[in-house]
């Protein structure tokens, strides 16, 4: 299964005084059981790339196939992509409305047809891997956490059994452990279940620490796309997108230039300490 | 007496059931004391619902506590008659850009707040003229605000705020929603306002990084201040800033793990030119 965008173009209102062109030539395949990073500044075009893929938005120009099939041709059902492709947005936990939040995460599989039994089956087996205790089944959304809340809103995803979690900053506004809990759970969940996830965020340390693959959008274009340390080593060119490398990068790069055999690719802190005690002769503790 | 003082500063508000009856009371700040003095750049740092936003809302009166007091500049944010004094001195900007414009174009909404305070329409155009300079916005004056990016749209909220010359400014995470440029500006027109205008300035961040510069850090938890003090001294002290559900900065986080694996880095490292400096001298 894959996901793949081809010379794809998309117009804001075009014809009209307010036309604006948000991606340009967009060329990407998305495979199965991968951990994508996506970043790239406000306006490079990211939200729009991810509508693109299960077919909130229809491209001006280009293709999107799905398993080989274009979403755009006539009897392909959009409404099945959509189930295959889940899309977490921004602040998710403004998706919530139910009552309590088993109902919440049962809403996805049962719109699916399914029935009683079987979507809470899936809601349950969901709000587990999502890292959602018990105790919280049955309370109103709205008396959880920021971070409870944005685990909900992703377990409402997953129950729909996606094969890619398309996430646009899953975990804006949660503090550090809160944020490290929501990402570890997620690398888990794509482990656990082997899907692609797509995570769009501004945090280079985050994207860093768990992406496989990262791919940087800039002025609608896509400017990189590869492993992550290939990418951030690309510092200067990050730094015109208005983004940068992770801060211990900048560290690394800095030693090398003092004349410290370090490798100045390591982007997580893990790497960079074993690099650094390697250099300095130490042994590897 | 410094310009915000907080005495055993409480404030706990009750969850109902769909009866009516009281289930619970939640205490989101309880018993804090503070003072910041005038001219500080002070940030508080603290996990979700640790009661950040909670504090920040006392300090300009759209909380008021149910315990203990809080004054600005002298003024005791309980007395309605001093309500009006308090928000023109202590002034707010909070998370979404979005929600805090409201003129059509950037100099329309910075002079709002003046206007507001019945201001001569001569002195309102310098001030506008002021505090777009200062926060580096001069060039955008005639655009309509919601053409800017979110960094460009934080500054003009920032404007605003400043156009009410308060001696005060409390942010609340007004760099979560924006791209690391957005952060990098936004941020550095809230450090100049602090260094040139003298501005005291309060904020409220989840990143570690952004703390660093701070004159002085309080740390927040479950409703408490757990730790006060310089940021070397907060930031040294990674265990117990993990137990509250924090962290610290990368570079902060690589010398404490090489600290551990016997490396003789001392303690204290915040930004990343000391860590680089410290390794190589060990060489």
């Amino acid at each position: 299964m894959s996901i793949e965008i081809k010379n794809v173009s998309y117009l804001y209102s075009p014809g009209t005084a307010y036309e604006m062109r948000a991606l340009e030539n967009i060329n990407l395949t998305i495979p199965e059981n991968q951990f994508i990073g996506m970043i790239g500044h406000t306006g490079s075009g990211k939200s729009t790339l991810i509508q693109l893929c299960n077919g909130l938005l229809k491209p001006t120009a280009g293709k999107v196939l799905y398993n080989g099939e274009d979403i755009w041709s006539e009897g392909f059902s959009r409404k099945n992509l959509r189930s295959q492709v889940g899309l977490a947005f921004q602040y998710p936990e403004y998706q919530l409305f139910e009552t309590d939040v088993l109902k919440d995460v049962c809403f996805g599989p049962k719109n699916q047809g399914m029935n009683e039994r079987e979507a809470r089956a899936q809601a349950e087996k969901a709000l587990e891997q999502a890292g959602v205790p018990k105790e919280l089944f049955a309370k109103s959304p709205f008396e959880l956490s920021g971070g409870q809340k944005k685990r909900v809103a992703i377990a409402g995803v997953l129950a729909m059994n996606p094969r890619f979690l398309i996430l646009d900053e899953p975990a804006a506004g949660l503090d550090p452990r809160g944020r490290q809990e929501i990402f570890s759970q997620i690398a888990a969940l794509r482990q656990a279940r082997g899907i692609t996830i797509v995570l769009v965020s501004h945090s280079m340390e985050d994207i860093a620490q768990y992406a496989q693959r990262i791919v940087v959008l800039n002025g609608g274009r896509i400017a990189f796309d590869g492993a992550p340390r290939q990418v951030f080593s690309h510092t200067k060119e990050l730094e015109k997108m208005g983004l940068a490398a992770p801060e211990i990068t900048y560290v690394m790069q800095e030693l090398k230039k003092r004349g410290l055999p370090v490798d100045e690719g390591a982007i997580t802190v893990e790497e960079a300490k074993d690099s650094i005690l390697k250099a300095l002769g130490r042994a590897m503790p | 007496m410094g310009i915000i003082r907080a005495s055993k500063l409480a404030h706990a508000y009750s969850r109902y059931d769909e009866n009516g009856q009281e289930r619970e009371v939640i205490r989101a700040i309880d018993g804090v004391d503070l003072d910041v003095e005038e001219g500080q750049f002070v940030a508080i740092l603290g996990h979700n619902g640790s009661g950040k936003s909670t504090l920040a809302k006392h300090i300009n009166a759209l909380l008021l506590p149910t315990k203990g007091a809080l004054w600005v500049d002298g003024a005791d944010t309980a007395k309605e008659e001093e309500l009006w004094k308090i928000r023109q001195k202590a002034g707010m900007v909070f998370q979404n850009p979005d929600n805090q414009i409201i003129g059509t174009s950037v100099e329309e909404d910075v002079g709002f707040g003046p206007e507001n305070m019945g201001i001569p329409t001569q002195d309102i155009w310098k001030r506008v003229e002021d505090s777009l300079r200062a926060t580096g916005m001069t060039a955008y004056r005639d655009h309509s605000p919601n053409k800017l990016s979110g960094g460009q749209k934080q500054r003009v909220a920032i404007a605003g705020v400043m156009a009410m010359r308060p001696r005060c400014i409390v942010l609340d995470e007004p760099t979560a929603m924006l791209d690391p440029d957005g952060r990098r500006e936004t941020l550095k027109a809230v450090m100049e306002l602090n260094r040139q205008e003298n501005v005291t300035v309060i904020l409220i961040t989840h990143y570690m990084e952004e703390a660093v510069d701070a004159d002085r850090i309080f740390v927040m938890d479950h409703g408490r201040l757990a730790m006060q003090g310089a940021p070397r001294e907060i930031f040294a002290r990674a265990e117990e800033l993990q137990k509250c559900g924090l962290d610290v900065p990368q570079a902060t986080m690589l010398a404490h793990e090489l600290r551990k694996a016997g490396v003789a880095i001392p303690k204290g490292i915040l930004h990343r030119e000391e860590l680089v400096d410290a390794i190589c001298q060990l060489r």
